[in-house]
């Protein structure tokens, strides 16, 4: 064990995600928390403390997003933080509820992830644009789509992989998705539906990428102790693990992610891992684009380099294979409200651990998970495991 | 979502709902205005690119030849120990070809974009920039040598726009 109290997992929530909620974000936070709470059969009295995990600040223009959210995140008069890194935020807070229990300061925190997209118009793409660098980059007109598009070429290049082998990961997510009851997007596609979608920025197409969602999902977090009292089935968070790279992101050889490499080392040690693809029963890999789940599968050491299409490919990676990953249906198929997304996929963890899943319950007995997100710059990388 | 949950909330509307008043919205465009000083390594790098040069940093501990410039090394945390100029001339490292602009509306001719590294800096220190003279965008290659094509001295203003595009260093 890791630091001064084991943590669990103990309740998990979620609103729908949808392009545009009517809800403010404030409410989203609300509901998510209100269902994690309720689930967890606690009230917001039990509470010690609350991480908040948002994006960034331009998709509401409220540049102070963590006090903004505070109340619809339960921290009226509790010890709080917003948490930010990027697409990485989702699985960080996670990260974050788990120091705060296990540095034996609390016996409880709430983990709150929002996002509200639609209130940039016409389209959120554009806050995304301050996210670069004013001297060099943004002169250029630089988007947030070239720079997955980069590197997804390049992953591409240094592997040879081609366009049809990576949309199998779009066609299975979307396909998950069907199964999850707020999903977005889901959706029974084929390969050749990808490969025909609109080019927006070659080699990415329109079916490669999630949508832009509004939506909420939370976590109750419970110090042994407390776990033990309220549930006879807690699911313990046995590994965290984050790490960043370089911001100078064109001086990194884009075929490979290391910073998520860095984040999955930590973790396994943490969690006594040594042969990730055998012990990882389920997984939710951080799939923006269909090509991030295979590069992420690679990062997170589940497949050997340039190996994540061959299982995709072979069927390992469904959610009736032997290591099924995005059995949700992932940002591709339930939507990406990024912070949100990421909390979302670490909630899937916790409900197939508890096998609570349903319909997306995955085969045999799954007792180890690992959620993983991703963001920055292309440098972020954030990892937790569960352990049921 | 567990299966003990049966109540899912939120509520879905659409888009054109809240942008026609349908449902109750309040709008605002913010005007906040920026003017970054480009600090002290990438002021190099501009006053640079006027002269027509790309500047680089190197750093002895490392050994690397660092583009774009900085002010210290971010690997051995030491200042840089100086300032250099490295060549125009380099390899696409990796390129996308882009119908979108940056507020999500579609282009007709696409942008072509390209990881270039740079000939004289490290291995694999390349910029970011736009690739020129392709009538088809399928003429471009992984590993492709390119060189910059600047704007005329007069022109020139101390920005990365100095440079227009790259172009192929033999004709497609």
């Amino acid at each position: 064990m890791f630091g001064k109290k084991r943590v669990a997992v103990i309740g998990a929530g979620m609103t729908l995600f949808r392009r545009t909620l009517k809800e403010t974000g404030k409410e989203l936070a609300w509901e998510a928390s209100k269902m994690a709470l309720d689930q967890a059969g606690l009230e917001l009295k039990d509470i010690d403390s609350v991480v908040m995990g948002t994006a960034p600040d331009a998709f509401d223009g409220v540049h102070m997003k963590g006090e903004y959210l505070a109340d619809g995140s339960g921290a009226y008069r509790k010890p709080y933080s917003r948490v930010f890194v990027g697409g990485g935020t989702g699985v960080f807070a996670v990260d974050a509820g788990w120091w705060h229990i296990a540095s034996g300061q609390f016996d409880t925190c709430l983990v709150v992830a929002e996002e509200k997209m639609s209130s940039c118009y016409p389209h959120p793409a554009y806050a995304f644009t301050t996210i670069f660098d004013p001297i060099y980059a943004r002169p250029l007109g630089v988007t947030l789509i070239w720079i997955f598009a980069l590197e997804m070429h390049r992953y591409m290049h240094v592997h040879g992989i081609k366009k049809e082998e990576i949309a199998l990961v779009s066609v299975k997510n979307k396909g998950n998705a069907l199964d999850h009851p707020c999903a977005q997007l889901a959706a029974k596609i084929t390969v050749e539906d990808v490969l025909n979608s609109e080019v927006l920025c070659y080699p990415v197409q329109r079916l490669d990428i999630s949508p832009t969602s509004d939506g909420a999902a939370a976590l109750v977090l419970a110090s042994e102790d407390v776990a033990k009292k309220v549930t006879d089935n807690p699911v313990w968070i046995d590994g965290v693990g984050w790490s960043i790279d370089s911001t100078y992101w064109t001086n990194r050889d884009l075929y490979y992610p290391r910073y998520v490499q860095s984040a999955a080392q930590m973790a396994y040690k943490m969690a006594g891992i040594k042969n990730p693809p055998k012990e990882i029963d389920v997984a939710e890999v951080y799939d923006p684009f269909d090509y991030k789940e295979l590069h992420h599968m690679e990062g997170l050491m589940l497949a050997r380099k340039g190996q994540a299409p061959k299982l995709t490919a072979d069927g390992v990676t469904q959610r009736d294979g032997d290591l099924p990953i995005n059995p949700s249906g992932g940002l591709l198929g339930v939507g990406n409200p990024i912070a949100a997304a990421g909390t979302m996929k670490c909630c899937e963890i916790f409900w197939q651990l508890r096998g609570e899943a349903g319909k997306r319950q995955v085969k045999g007995d799954p007792r180890t998970g690992l959620a993983q997100a991703w963001g920055d710059l292309m440098q972020y990388g954030s990892v937790v495991i569960m352990r049921s | 979502m567990s299966e003990k949950i049966k109540h899912f909330p939120g509520e879905q509307v659409k888009n054109i709902d809240v942008k026609e008043g349908r449902i109750p919205a309040v709008r605002h465009r913010p005007n906040a205005k920026y003017l970054w000083s480009a600090g002290i390594a990438m002021s190099r790098f501009l006053e640079g690119l006027k002269k027509g040069k790309i500047v680089g940093a190197t750093c002895k501990k490392c050994g690397r030849i660092m583009v774009p410039p900085r002010a210290f090394c971010e690997q051995c945390f030491k200042p840089v120990d100086g300032y250099v100029n490295i060549k125009d001339t380099g390899t696409i490292n990796t390129y996308s070809v882009s119908y979108v602009a940056g507020d999500a509306s579609r282009i007709k001719e696409p942008i072509l974009v390209a990881i270039i590294d740079l000939d004289g800096a490290s291995e694999g220190m390349g910029i970011l920039h736009i690739l020129g003279e392709i009538d088809d965008w399928k003429q471009i290659k992984f590993g492709m040598k390119v060189k910059a094509v600047w704007k005329p001295s007069e022109e020139r203003t101390g920005s990365i726009k100095d440079i227009k595009y790259f172009r192929p260093l033999q004709e497609v």
